[in-house]
């Protein structure tokens, strides 16, 4: 028995849905553009989609039980400019982890 | 005739994406981890990375799933963070919308970030190209990329099981998160669409179901498409 009921189907229509995405154009619409309407929607739709899922778990932290925390706020911030600032995710990363261990100790 | 210039672009490839497969090796390890600390089995992990080949969408529903979101939001939502491969597809079909049907789609499977990155400066800088070489290209930048994400997840899943918890690892997806998405704030409209998505979601974060997040996506996405209609006029 898996940790989520649903696991199975996630990963299953998640499979299936990427492969469709990638497949789209190439293998089945081809040549035939899409409206100027829609591509510019769907170049917004990473930046649309991850700031809004990460924003509630930056500002009410699960392992705190959501109370807002100095340190991972740091941490959030300075993985966010890092990666701004440098484009390099791996930097950023460990820009912010190293905040969040740091603040960890020293807020204890 | 072409063979050895296939060859040679295939090679090309190989090269091309090497320092890509070191940003892949902790990317990749840290969805193990982060994967079978969620409680996931490591075949179920596995599974995910060797089906799915997207980090973003992968942590994105481990993240919801956590959170007890329903079904169909956790896979309306990793899916809306992969609609870039749509775009990506329609790019490629000039340079391999030729192939038979069957290379095609096994070439869709493999179309991830990195080799399409850089297929696309490849077909740029050298349009004279022909098909056989570009899709020697293309496969020889899929040859590390691919693998060594569904090793790298491997290891991270059997290592994961085994991570203390002075670690904080809980935190490492929202880290993730935005590494991943701040070199995509290239333009105005692109971060106008981030502000709007985190202030609906934070607002409409008590929605039933995370349902918020629905909401705060499909804003970000028309703030970001209206800001970039306006300016381009």
């Amino acid at each position: 028995m898996s940790a989520f009921p649903n696991l199975w189907i996630v990963i299953i229509s998640l499979a299936f849905g990427s492969f469709l995405l990638r497949l789209s154009f190439l293998g089945l619409i081809g040549d035939r553009p899409l409206p100027d309407w829609v591509l510019r929607h769907l170049r917004y739709t990473a930046v649309a989609v991850i700031p809004g899922l990460v924003a509630p778990m930056v500002v009410w932290p699960a392992a705190t039980g959501g109370d807002p925390d100095a340190a991972r706020m740091a941490a959030a911030a300075v993985t966010l400019v890092v990666g701004i600032w440098r484009s390099n995710v791996i930097l950023a990363i460990s820009c912010g982890a190293a905040t969040l261990y740091a603040s960890l100790y020293l807020l204890g | 005739m072409s063979q050895s210039k296939t060859s040679v672009e295939f090679f090309r490839g190989v090269r091309d994406t090497l320092p890509f497969c070191l940003v892949i090796v902790p990317f990749s390890m840290l969805f193990g981890l982060v994967s079978t600390e969620a409680g996931l089995s490591v075949l179920e992990t596995l599974t995910f990375s060797l089906v799915v080949i997207a980090g973003a969408a992968q942590f994105t529903a481990l993240g919801l799933m956590q959170e007890n979101a329903p079904t169909i939001v956790v896979i309306i939502s990793a899916l809306a963070v992969n609609m870039r491969m749509a775009i990506y597809s329609a790019s490629l079909v000039p340079h391999m919308g030729p192939l038979p049907f069957w290379k095609r789609a096994l070439a869709a499977y493999f179309l991830v970030d990195q080799p399409y990155a850089m297929s696309m400066n490849r077909f740029d800088a050298a349009p004279k190209l022909s098909l056989r070489e570009k899709t020697g290209y293309f496969w020889g930048c899929t040859l590390l990329v691919v693998p060594v994400w569904y090793s790298m997840t491997l290891l991270g899943a059997l290592v994961g099981q085994r991570v203390p918890e002075w670690l904080a690892l809980d935190f490492a997806v929202p880290i993730t998160f935005l590494a991943v998405v701040a070199p995509m704030l290239r333009t105005f409209a692109h971060v106008v669409a981030a502000l709007v998505s985190i202030v609906a979601a934070l607002i409409f974060a008590s929605m039933p179901y995370q349902t918020g997040l629905l909401v705060a996506g499909l804003a970000g996405m028309m703030a970001g498409a209206e800001v970039e209609r306006r300016r381009s006029q």
